[in-house]
Order: C-alpha cells, then structure tokens, then sequence
C-alpha cells in the first residue's frame, strides 16, 4: 500500500478530531466538579475561592443519605433481575435456533427504542389502573422494562461467539442440564455478564426519565437533580452532582478490574 | 386436525430457545405491551377522564390536529433531523478511525466515548448549563481573557442541539464503526487499483456498504431525539417545546390524561414506522453477531 501525503493528513485530521471530541464529551462533567469547589452561592467563573463546605454539608445530610439510599436500592434490584431475565433471553437471541427467533429478536428490541418519557407516563397510567400505588418498587420494575433489552442486547454479542460444540461435548460425557448451564454455560458468557451487569447498574442509577413518573413520593438522585435545576441554583447541584459522577466512576473501575481478572483466567484455561 | 396443531404447539414449546426467552417475553408482555395497549385505549376516552368505562371517542384526536401540537411535532422533526445530520458528520471520521485506523487504541476511544452514556445524563446537562450560563465558563473566561462578554448562550435552540448532538454522539458512533469494519478493505483497493479517486470509493464503496450501521445509528438517534425531554428542558428553558413536553404537560399539569395519550400514541406510531422500516431492511444477526 501506497502511504501518500494526502493520507496521512486525512490520518492526522482524524486522531486530531476523535481527540477534540473526547474532550467535549467530558468537558462539562469537569464543570461540573469544579462548580462543587466553589465557595460563592451563585456559580461565576472563573471560580474566586474554593471550599469542601458543600460536600460537609452532603455528607452530615439526612435527605441526602435517603435519595443515595433509594438510588442504589433501585439499581441493584434492576441489576439482580434483569441480569438474570436477560441471560436467558439473550441465549434464545443469539444461541439457539428457533422458529420465531426473528420475530422475537424484533420485539424484544422495541423498548431501547422507545421514547422513555412516554414510557414512564405509559407505566403511571398502568400502575394506577391495576391499582398499585408508585414508590421506588415500581420504578424498578420501570426501569427494567427498559433495562433488560439493553442487557440482552450487549450479552448477545458474546453469545455469538460462543460454540454451542461445547455444550454438546459436555452432554455426550454425561453431563446435566444443571452441570452444563454451571461449568461451562455460566464461566464461558462470564465477561459478557458482567458487562451486562454494569450497563443495568449504572443506567438505572442514572436513569431520569423512568424514575420521574414512577417513584411516586420517593425520589432519586436524578430527580432530585433535575427538581433543583429547574426550580433555582443551588451550590448542593454540583455537589451531588460531582458524588453521583464520581461513584460511578469508581464503580466501572471496580468493574473493569473484575473484567480484566476474570477474561485473564479464562484465556489461560484456554491455553491450557 | 385441532390434535395435530396443539402437538405442533407443545413441540413448538420445548425447543430450549422457545424456554429461553420466555421470562423475558412473559415480562415485557406485562410491562411493556399491556401499558402501550392502556395507552392506546385511554386516548380514546372523552377528555380530562380518568375512568376506560366511557363510550370511546375520536375527540382527543380531532382536537389535536385542530390545535396548535403541530408547532412542537415540528420542532421535534426538525431537531431530529438536524442532530442527526450533524452527529453524521461529526461521527463518521472518528467511526473510521476506529474501525480501520486505530487498532490497540480503539478499545480504549470506545471505552472513553462509552463511559458518559453511564453518567446520568442530568449532571451532563446541568455541566453544559455552567458552561454557558451568563458569568459561566464560557462567558467567565471570554470576559478575563478579552474583556468580551458574550452571554444569552443559554435557552437558546443552537444551546438545545449542541445538548442533543452531546446526549446521544454515542448513539450514532457505535453502530456506525460496526457499518465502516464491514466494508472490505480488498474491495477498496482494487476500486483504487483500477482508478477510482478517494471521493467515488467513498460514495460508490464505502457508504453502501457500511448502509446497515449508518442505518441504525441514524434511525436510533432519530427515534430518541423525537422523544427527548431533558435536553429542551435544562438547556432551551422556553425557548421551544417539543412534543414530549407536551405529553408531559397534558398529563401532569393539565390532568389530562386521553390528550396525554393521544399525543402518545401520534408520538409512537410516528417512531414505530420509522423503526419498522429500519428492521425489514437490516439484518440483526449480521450487524450484532457478524456472521
């Protein structure tokens, strides 16, 4: 191949440009924890003083410690059941061959598509039609309404590389459908798993939309968020704001550590 | 005749896929097609009821049309045509990048453009607010650094598209970089070899081909710019309203439920059109599983 000047401008041209936006995804998140640093009560920048009084006050808050609490209550519960919902419909999405799998790989998709405002009103008019009365249980089941295809679709793509040859060896040497599903199913789609697994976590912690029709008297982090935002500046936005980014940064940390440990082992069982 | 066709059903039943997605099915039955189906019966009630016992009325639909929802139906339509247009442009070296330039380091460009999808997209939001807040960083630093003052960024409808294009980049980028990897790069040199410039193997090789990942990107961020709400919201205040605030406000302020969900129900034919003719064209399991 001929590496002319022209492609390596065009070539430069790109880096530059996936540089330049990379940095504007994470510009206003670093706004963001620098509005929490700042001592005035009205936002100016470029920031004159600097102060933790705002994540002292956080911290030593009752109201705060309940939003945190409801928050991580909803999404380890959408984590939990979609994870397991999601295992299976994503085996019936991309391992096995069945009539009607086509039809299903289209519907099963339809709720990443839909309009999430929509869908959280649609669920409110549910909810008090079969009389249920909302809270943060039903915006778990909101949020899984969404969540779940989400899952299935990222675990699907480890399942089409997984070599259904394997099971089978397993069944010819004797093994259980319970024993199959344990020590070989399970192990080989543990990477995607878990990575289906971060997905339903941090999208239902961050999740807005749902959360603000279905939680009832209860509320989130990112309704919280949204009612002050709406209703007039507060030093405690940012602040918040700053706690929920950076514990999720720290979770998908955690995560990735987990990932990496887990696909090492499982290439070295390969080698073997 | 009705004996063959139950056995047809309970063979039909144990195959292990049919097993496989039933959890899943079963659920987003109840959670998905039985609140759509509720939807679509309470825009049939007669206005500000809150009761399906009434005799079904067309009114709810005959008063939008005859109202003014046309203004937000098309800022919705305009808006999302316009972000996609621009996250097109935007997206499409950087897809080819990762597709065909990067190599080891494309992991880690997907990792870092992944990563905000995860951070709630208010705090992302409310980042861009501080930004182009009057005194904000914008405005803070063109005033210490030039003494010019260039506020009235904010509540504005270039300050709502930048908050699209923001929200949704990924949206587009993803399946774009799967469209660009299906492209061949043998069948771009031998266009090369045989005389082709750089323009015509774009236009004649690369963009047909990389077709189904365009298409999903594109038809994904469309669909979920139509129903957006936070963006016009946080960053647009009343500059304009799109059509799911609308929704929201029938439902919420105006305690209208059959408007709410006639507006619904426009809003999701509308998307499920769009998204139906996207699906008859495109093959999930080559896009997904690149078989």
């Amino acid at each position: 191949m001929k590496a002319s000047r022209s492609q390596n401008l065009s070539r430069r041209f790109i880096i530059l440009w996936t540089g330049v936006v990379i940095a504007f995804l994470y510009v206003p998140m670093i706004a963001v924890v620098l509005a929490s640093f700042s001592k005035q009560r009205y936002f100016k920048f470029p920031i004159q003083s600097w102060t933790d009084k705002w994540y002292q006050k956080a911290f030593s808050s009752l109201s705060v410690r309940e939003l945190l609490w409801t928050s991580l209550s909803v999404a380890a519960l959408v984590t939990i059941i979609s994870v397991v919902l999601a295992f299976f419909g994503a085996l019936a999405f991309a391992r096995y061959d069945w009539k009607g799998r086509k039809l299903y790989q289209r519907l099963i998709l339809l709720p990443i598509f839909f309009p999430q405002a929509v869908l959280g009103l649609a669920m409110l008019l549910w909810f008090s039609a079969i009389g249920v009365i909302t809270s943060w249980q039903t915006a778990v089941f909101a949020h899984l309404v969404w969540i779940t295809p989400i899952v299935i679709l990222i675990m699907s793509i480890q399942v089409y590389s997984f070599d259904p040859a394997l099971e089978e060896a397993a069944y010819d040497l004797g093994a259980t459908r319970w024993q199959v599903l344990t020590e070989i199913t399970l192990p080989i789609l543990s990477p995607g798993i878990i990575s289906g697994a971060i997905f339903a976590f941090l999208l239902s912690w961050g999740n807005f939309p749902l959360s603000l029709f279905t939680t009832g008297a209860d509320q989130t982090i990112p309704e919280w968020l949204y009612a002050k935002m709406v209703s007039g500046y507060t030093p405690m936005v940012p602040t918040l704001g700053s706690l929920t980014l950076s514990s999720a940064a720290v979770f998908l940390l955690i995560a990735y550590i987990i990932w990496l440990a887990i696909s090492a082992r499982q290439r070295r069982m390969e080698n073997r | 005749m009705a004996k063959t066709s139950q056995s047809n059903m309970s063979s039909w039943l144990k195959q292990p896929g049919v097993l496989a997605a039933l959890p899943a099915s079963l659920f987003l039955l109840i959670g998905f097609a039985g609140p759509l189906l509720l939807v679509v019966a309470y825009s049939f009630m007669p206005s500000k009821t809150f009761t399906l016992l009434q005799a079904p009325t067309i009114e709810n639909y005959s008063s939008i049309i005859s109202d003014s929802y046309y203004i937000s139906f098309f800022w919705s339509l305009a808006m999302a045509l316009t972000t996609v247009v621009l996250l097109f442009i935007i997206c499409y070296p950087i897809a080819y990048g990762m597709a065909k330039l990067f190599n080891k380091w494309a992991n880690l460009v997907t990792a870092l453009i992944a990563v905000p999808i995860l951070i709630s997209e208010n705090i992302r939001l409310f980042g861009w607010v501080l930004i182009l807040l009057k005194n904000g960083v914008f405005d803070g630093s063109m005033q210490s650094l030039f003494g010019l003052s260039i506020s009235g960024l904010l509540f504005t409808v270039p300050a709502i598209t930048l908050g699209l294009v923001y929200v949704y980049l990924p949206f587009m980028l993803f399946p774009l970089v799967i469209g660009i990897s299906m492209v061949p790069e043998t069948l771009k040199e031998a266009a090369s070899d045989l005389g082709a410039t750089r323009w015509q193997i774009f236009r004649e090789i690369e963009l047909p081909l990389s077709m189904p990942g365009l298409m999903i990107g594109g038809i994904l961020t469309f669909v979920l710019v139509l129903g957006s709400l936070a963006e016009a919201k946080i960053l647009g205040g009343q500059a304009i309203v799109m059509i799911a605030d609308d929704i929201e406000s029938a439902f919420t302020f105006a305690q209208n439920w059959p408007k709410g969900s006639a507006l619904s129900v426009l809003l999701i034919a509308l998307s499920g059109i769009i998204v139906f003719l996207l699906f008859r064209r495109v093959d999930l399991d080559r896009v997904i599983g690149r078989r």
